[in-house]
């Protein structure tokens, strides 16, 4: 068999293959080759053939196949083989493969080799890879080496011990032995990876911690010399000396410093010292002073050193060096809030960060400045961050429009310039705003009364000029549904009313429903914004017009809303003012969520935009127009009886949402009818808050000896009244008194007069049907004062 | 510096190298180059230097025709991060003597002995340049013997 090829000569076959396919069949050849070979266990060329394997893995292709060649390798004492076993190992073996285990062995024999570069090699592997069993087999001689005076070995082992602590946090205890003159080591690359191994040790125990506290004189002491030690062309970078150490060394400090005045007092010259030395033109040095800051900002420094490391982070901001940039927003972003008038003297410069071309460093100056802003600034700040939404990308849109919302909510100085700010912020960068944002707007709309006028009038000059953001036209045709009367009446104050008809308004309403760029939540918007509009304009026919078309829309939720105002219009006219009415002020809720509303006075509301308007009339029809048949006269107000059981618990409520507490008051109780057996005895309860509103319950109970079937309960009030009636428990009356059927009425009383109803009861009684009207006078005064 | 990986890849996007100092199954190991790549590949010529990336920081930097990125923990120094990267280029770069792409295609594993003895298990183990330059000049003496000499 012809000795396999060479590693660089397979590389440079491989790199000649011009497709993806060749370039397979390559390796799969190559494969083939190399497995045939480790099957005649050859020893000479095994550290060839896995050094390939090695290279054709990195490309991407299998080789769990040459695990084992691997830990044969490691075995053997050639020193070229063992290094690329150990490689071969951390690449291949790592502690998920069943195998990685039997690596232990020859770790641990190499661990004690003669030769220090063969026990590098097991430090190494071990300290990258060793699985938690490994590391508790070998703790014992990694502690070993950690003790040695050879430097090479006392190093990685520092190394190997972090990683063995890594995997098994209870070793930590016997590795303490070994840390006491760890410090004492003039070799920088023992100190360095001793000063790691004392960082992970305090981070994970407070014992250690406190045990290790001892160590900041010295390490101050370290820290001083390398900094005030003149040239060392061994650690020399860009004239400072190790900065790599000198970075770790402010790290432990950072750790020890920490909760303790004392420690954090022995350490304050130092860090002055390196944050005022420290040669600031290349980027090693402004790392070194990036752990500086982030050392005072952490531990319990005095005052002035914290402004000078704040004001460190300002002259980041101004560097050329965008990374240093970058580093400082963020920093910056971390003590914004425990020394936020210090970093309040750089807004200058942090806004301007916003103009960074870096999208990372636009991010954070985003961030910051939201942070920044106060009552104090908060008009200039907001300036910036408009013009910063208007012209930013729109991953940050989102984010930013949020960001000004919740800002100028907090520090508005007017109800004018908030609404002009979400002005702003709509036309601007309306289809990025958050979905809440919508009701939240309207809520904050409604609720600044004098601002009504202006607000219809921007929103509406804001339509004319683009229909296109969703958010925007939501918000503009609600208001305009509300506020449209002042919108033609030309009633603005703080701006120049503008000129414009009814036929206008509706022109641009209509539009909206028509147009290809709304959303059918915003189309439910406007048609709901045109109905309102039938009791603030005059030109009532066209709207009747537009509801009746939508009437047969394909849309399932406009028709349904067109249905139901249609029905308002033609059965239900006399009920229509009152339920157009305009919005009451609405109580914000504890949470951002969607408003709700605490009472109502039977009006619709779309406060709650995306949910469906609900029913207002969902009984069948028959009984209500026998009802007006039979009882005839103008003075009296339908009954409208729910087919549902339950009252849904929605935010958008219903019509005579009546919703509330029911307190028991001490309202007598009366009867209400008492004819041929059947008894019917009202109860009443008054619902809170709503002290308009009687809930009355009826109890119909049967002395008779046959039940009544088929029973039902019918009432009728006066105008002024309105009355809602639920479902009955049954419609059998149980005879001799056996059980009742019981019915809740709930009737609005909002002019507080006398409390009068007409019931009619009808039920089939000993196989005959029975009929009978009565009128109800005898209500306590207490039902309906 | 806890380094959880370093990757080296070309502009085309093909691997040069890749240490993993925390265990991670292959086919993760494949998706997170996969990432990398695309991020760093697709980021504008003059951005800065650090990414986010799940809770990890990303610190790459462009040396001629290859990209060095690693993976940090968030609450490690940056800037330093560019240092060791920096520092690992030099090393390779006396080593081979004006390094450039080619030497670590043909000599990767030379390129992983280097980066053993400078990283281990994520953290720097020497600053000296010197020192660390010497060390991997005796290994590579010692791979010329046969048997292996006992030490000094």
């Amino acid at each position: 068999m012809p000795a396999p090829i060479r590693l660089r000569e397979l590389i440079r076959t491989i790199r000649t293959a011009r497709t993806q396919a060749e370039e397979r069949e390559m390796i799969q050849k190559e494969c083939a080759a190399i497995r045939s070979s480790f099957r005649e266990e050859d020893n000479t060329y095994r550290c060839r053939n896995v050094a390939k394997l090695l290279y054709m893995h990195m490309l991407g292709y299998p080789a769990h196949f040459g695990q084992l060649e691997c830990l044969k390798l490691i075995a053997s004492q050639k020193f070229t083989d063992k290094r690329i076993g150990y490689l071969g190992a951390m690449l291949l073996l790592d502690e998920r493969q069943d195998v990685h285990l039997l690596m232990t062995n020859c770790i641990k024999n190499d661990l004690n080799h003669s030769t220090q570069y063969v026990q590098g090699l097991a430090l190494c592997t071990l300290g990258c890879m060793g699985s938690s069993e490994m590391c508790r087999d070998l703790a014992g001689e990694v502690e070993k080496l950690l003790k040695t005076s050879n430097s090479y070995l006392r190093k990685k082992a520092a190394l190997c011990a972090v990683h063995v602590i890594r995997k098994v946090p209870e070793l930590m205890e016997m590795f303490l032995p070994a840390t006491k003159n760890l410090l004492s080591e003039k070799n920088h690359g023992v100190l360095h990876t001793s000063v790691v191994l004392l960082t992970e040790m305090c981070e994970r125990s407070p014992d250690m911690l406190l045990h290790f506290r001892k160590l900041v004189p010295q390490l101050v002491r370290i820290l001083k010399n390398l900094i005030m030690s003149g040239y060392s062309p061994e650690h020399d970078v860009s004239g400072i000396s190790d900065p790599f150490l000198q970075v770790r060394i402010l790290r432990l400090l950072r750790i020890l410093g920490r909760s303790d005045d004392d420690s954090s007092e022995a350490m304050n010259d130092i860090l002055a010292q390196v944050a005022t030395n420290t040669e600031t033109s290349k980027n090693v040095g402004n790392a070194i002073l990036y752990e500086t800051v982030l050392t005072i900002m952490d531990i319990k420094s005095e005052s002035g050193l914290r402004v000078l490391a704040i004001n460190i982070l300002g002259r980041f901001l101004l560097n050329n060096d965008k990374n240093i940039r970058y580093v400082a927003l963020t920093s910056l972003l971390k003590t914004v809030q425990t020394d936020h008038n210090a970093v309040q003297r750089h807004r200058s410069t942090i806004v301007d960060c916003l103009k960074d071309l870096d999208v990372s460093i636009k991010r954070r100056a985003m961030e910051l400045s939201f942070a920044l802003v106060n009552g104090n600034n908060i008009r200039g700040m907001m300036k910036e961050l408009l013009y910063f939404l208007d012209s930013c990308d729109p991953e940050f849109k989102a984010d930013c429009a949020s960001g000004v919302f919740l800002a100028a909510e907090k520090y508005a100085p007017s109800k004018r310039w908030h609404i002009d700010t979400i002005m702003r912020v709509l036309t601007t960068a309306g289809s990025y705003v958050r979905d809440d944002s919508v009701p939240n707007l309207i809520q904050l709309i409604t609720n600044s009364v004098e601002m009504h006028a202006y607000t219809v009038q921007r929103l509406y000059k804001a339509l004319l000029d683009d229909i296109s953001q969703q958010p925007l036209v939501q918000v503009s045709s609600w208001c305009i549904g509300e506020y449209g009367d002042l919108l033609v009446s030309g009633q603005c104050e703080e701006e120049e009313p503008i000129q414009v008809t009814e036929d206008e308004v509706l022109d641009v309403l209509e539009g909206l429903l028509v147009s290809n760029l709304s959303t059918p939540v915003t189309r439910g918007y406007s048609l709901t914004a045109i109905m309102k509009l039938s009791t603030r304009f005059s030109s009532v026919n066209r709207i009747k017009k537009v509801v009746s078309i939508y009437g047969s829309s394909i849309d399932v939720e406009l028709q349904q809303r067109a249905v139901e105002y249609n029905a308002l219009f033609k059965k239900y006219d006399h009920m229509r003012s009152a339920l157009l009415e305009r919005m009451p002020i609405m109580e914000k809720t504890a949470s951002n969520g969607p408003t709700e509303i605490v009472q109502t006075n039977g009006e619709t509301e779309p406060s709650v935009p995306d949910t469906k308007l609900p029913p207002l009339i969902t009984q069948p029809a028959n009984q209500a127009n026998d009802l007006l048949d039979l009882l005839g006269g103008n003075d009296v107000v339908p009954v409208i009886q729910t087919t549902l059981p339950t009252k849904p618990a929605s935010a958008g409520g219903e019509l005579l949402d009546l919703l509330g507490d029911l307190s028991l008051s001490a309202i007598p109780p009366m009867t209400a009818y008492n004819k041929n057996g059947l008894k019917i005895e009202f109860t009443f309860e008054r619902a809170n808050p709503n002290p308009n509103i009687a809930v009355i319950t009826i109890h119909a109970t049967n002395t008779t000896e046959a039940d009544m079937t088929e029973f039902v309960f019918q009432a009728a009030v006066p105008k002024t009244f309105q009355l809602q009636l639920l479902s009955p428990s049954s419609n059998i009356v149980p005879a001799l008194n056996q059980g009742s059927v019981t019915q809740v009425i709930r009737v609005l009383n909002p002019q507080k007069q006398q409390l009068r109803m007409r019931v009619k009861l009808t039920y089939t009684h000993k196989g005959s049907p029975v009929q009978d009207l009565a009128e109800v006078n005898n209500f306590p005064p207490q039902s309906w004062q | 510096m806890t380094m959880h990986f370093l990757l080296l890849f070309s502009r085309q996007g093909k691997l040069r190298l890749q240490k993993w100092f925390t265990p991670v199954p292959e086919r993760e190991k494949k998706k997170i180059v996969r990432d990398m790549t695309t991020m760093v590949l697709g980021r504008k010529p003059r951005s800065c230097n650090f990414l986010h990336w799940k809770d990890l920081k990303i610190v790459y930097k462009k040396y001629a025709s290859l990209y060095f990125c690693c993976g940090l923990d968030a609450e490690e120094n940056e800037l330093l991060a560019l240092e060791v990267l920096h520092r690992y280029v030099e090393l390779l770069d006396k080593y081979f003597g004006n390094v450039c792409e080619l030497d670590i295609i043909f000599n990767f594993e030379k390129a992983y002995f280097i980066l053993d003895e400078f990283l281990l298990g994520g953290e720097v183990q020497e600053t000296s340049k010197q020192v660390l330059s010497r060390s991997i000049e005796a290994s590579d003496m010692l791979q010329e013997v046969s048997v292996i000499p006992r030490s000094r």
